[in-house]
């Protein structure tokens, strides 16, 4: 065992005030010069600014599409059955296209219970659902306007902000050759 | 008038005054404390409340805080001994604002036959006073810490009471050599002794004849002593928030749990008044006696209007400054917030130089430069009382807190035998002379 001894402090730091008031100017500085330059301090005024997050951020969720615009989406089950907060609630439905033979008639995910652990992404075959849109603010005036529809989650985002950065994979390879693309 | 009823008047309407001047300064500290913390750390502090779209640089934000404590469930624990627990928050509260009523607020003002106090009770002991009712105020917090029946709370209600009592002590020593100084202890003669040049063994100096000049190691003792005293940042342990989550109001809750936000400001308040009233000369305006003020109103309005231009010269440039590079974020009044307000204090500034010309031909009423001089000393005492508010959010957002053991090792170890020793030497000086 090696016993560090602390080095003994100078009398003038042990009388702490010359110490304290090189503190206390050092604040009073950064007061000044805010009053005089309130835009340089590093803060951004959030819902008038918003700073771009970047691509691999974890956000809310979305549907992804095929060519067509109908979702990838098959309704295997996997997320609901995955999701620890029980928040996905799938409602299937008979495909026109009959290489995957099902389709979500109704895709809701409670955003009040998301816990945003990402497994329903993780757990899908079919890269259909994704939580890459950049929105912190998941908010609003009641709580039926927090659960999201199919019609919301497919369209409400931005296709461009992650194309480049993530593109899907091809229908072909998830779906099988005979699904449409 | 009768003299009894003019009396009994003239104490009714300073006692009133006295309680409201806690009551208006804590929304304007609480305000002190959050603005002047986020720009100690660079950030904005609150700027988003707003009526009309006023903002008054997150002033506002005070009303909102009010509406929401008053709207809050107000829970009292079940285990909890609800009597004391309730008796607490009005215990702190009312013995934060009581010490104040000893407290010369200008110099008396004597006219036709009759004397007009600034002051609500006149004691020959209103040091003693002050301090007895300012040591009341600890049992409110070791009541609320008891009586909630919470760990967290209890130990920082003992915490408080230890801190309190052996920091009492070491500011009780130090205020003991003012009274060997003054040989007083009613703080009309106290204030009055302050007032002239200091004299230093014979010699005048440039100095007032502040208390602090005579002693200024008793101040330094009694300023930290008084940190602790309001519970202030270096030693605001009974509410270490992260070993105690809130200390002795964590059950508190509502307008309760305000009531207790509000004694610890009022108590800034008090501790201030009471180091201005001692340390730097009360409501003395320094090297100008109370007599040249009554004798010289013309002076002291030429000095006012000069001042007041000066100032809203100032505010005008920095609140346009600060406009001007805002002029994108906001939209609607916000946006021309800065703009108006700064044009408003500027034209008021203006409308004090126009009136210069006006102050030197005015014939003015008898009672109108006592009414001035009443005015002047007391704007020269909140003046000053408002520097220490400041001082004591400056150092809190400036200090990180100290250890338990480190406080009591200062607080019994070195501010006390310091105290003790200062009180020592004063006393031989004293009877030497």
């Amino acid at each position: 065992m090696r016993v560090v001894q602390r080095p003994k402090p100078k009398l003038m730091q042990s009388l702490y005030f010359i110490d304290i008031f090189k503190g206390l100017m050092l604040t009073l500085r950064h007061v000044i010069r805010n009053i005089l330059n309130p835009d340089q301090m590093m803060v951004v005024y959030f819902p008038e600014q918003k700073k771009e997050l970047p691509p691999p951020t974890r956000g809310r969720h979305r549907l992804m599409k095929r060519e067509d615009g109908s979702p990838r989406c098959t309704a295997c089950m996997l997320c609901a059955t995955v999701c620890p907060a029980e928040c996905i609630h799938i409602l299937a439905g008979e495909s026109t296209d009959t290489a995957i033979e099902k389709y979500p008639e109704r895709f809701d995910i409670d955003m009040l219970r998301c816990v945003y652990c990402g497994f329903c992404v993780e757990a899908c075959p079919l890269d259909a659902i994704r939580m890459d849109v950049p929105e912190v603010t998941v908010a609003n005036y009641s709580r039926e306007k927090l659960v999201y529809h199919k019609e919301f989650l497919l369209n409400h985002h931005n296709e461009d902000y992650v194309k480049n950065y993530n593109p899907p994979r091809p229908v072909i390879e998830t779906h099988g050759p005979l699904a449409r693309p | 008038m009768n003299s009894a009823l003019f009396q009994f008047l003239n104490i009714t309407i300073i006692a009133f005054v006295v309680w409201l001047i806690p009551l208006q300064f804590i929304p304007f500290l609480i305000w002190l404390e959050r603005k002047g913390s986020a720009f100690i750390q660079d950030r904005v502090g609150p700027d988003r409340t707003d009526v009309l779209g006023f903002r008054l640089f997150g002033y506002i934000q005070n009303f909102a805080d009010v509406v929401k404590l008053l709207m809050k469930e107000d829970v009292i624990p079940l285990q909890a001994n609800r009597f004391y627990f309730l008796l607490a928050p009005f215990w702190s509260m009312m013995f934060s604002l009581i010490p104040l009523m000893s407290i010369p607020l200008a110099g008396s003002i004597h006219w036709i036959n009759t004397t007009i106090h600034f002051q609500v009770v006149n004691l020959n002991v209103g040091l003693l006073f002050f301090f007895s009712i300012t040591s009341m105020g600890i049992l409110g917090i070791v009541l609320a810490g008891w009586a909630s029946n919470n760990k967290f709370s209890l130990i920082g209600g003992l915490r408080s009471s230890a801190q309190m009592i052996s920091y009492e002590l070491s500011m009780a020593m130090s205020l003991i050599t003012l009274l060997v100084v003054y040989q007083h202890a009613d703080f009309q003669t106290i204030v009055h002794e302050q007032t002239g040049l200091y004299h230093f063994f014979g010699y005048t100096m440039c100095l007032p004849n502040w208390g602090f000049f005579l002693q200024p190691i008793a101040f330094l003792i009694f300023l930290v002593a008084s940190f602790a005293e309001t519970n202030r940042n270096p030693f605001d342990l009974p509410e270490g928030e992260s070993e105690l989550v809130a200390g002795y109001h964590v059950e508190y809750s509502s307008i309760k749990f305000a009531l207790f936000f509000m004694s610890e400001y009022a108590n800034m308040v008090v501790v201030s008044f009471l180091n201005v009233s001692l340390f730097w000369g009360g409501y003395e305006v320094p090297y100008v006696s109370t007599a040249q003020l009554i004798q010289s109103p013309r002076i002291v309005l030429l000095v006012l209007s000069g001042i007041i231009f000066i100032m809203g010269l100032l505010v005008f440039v920095v609140l346009f400054r600060h406009g001007w590079k805002q002029r994108t974020l906001y939209n609607g009044v916000k946006k021309w917030e800065p703009f108006l307000l700064g044009t408003g204090m500027a034209f008021i500034g203006l409308i004090f130089l126009i009136l210069i010309p006006f102050w030197l031909h005015w014939n003015f009423p008898a009672w109108f430069p006592l009414a001035l001089t009443a005015l002047v000393q007391f704007g020269c005492l909140i003046i000053k009382v408002v520097f220490f508010c400041w001082l004591f959010v400056w150092v809190r957002w400036t200090l990180p807190r100290f250890r338990y053991d480190q406080l009591m090792n200062l607080g019994w170890k070195i501010m006390l035998p310091i105290a003790m020793l200062n009180f020592l030497v004063t006393s031989i000086f004293v009877i030497l002379k």
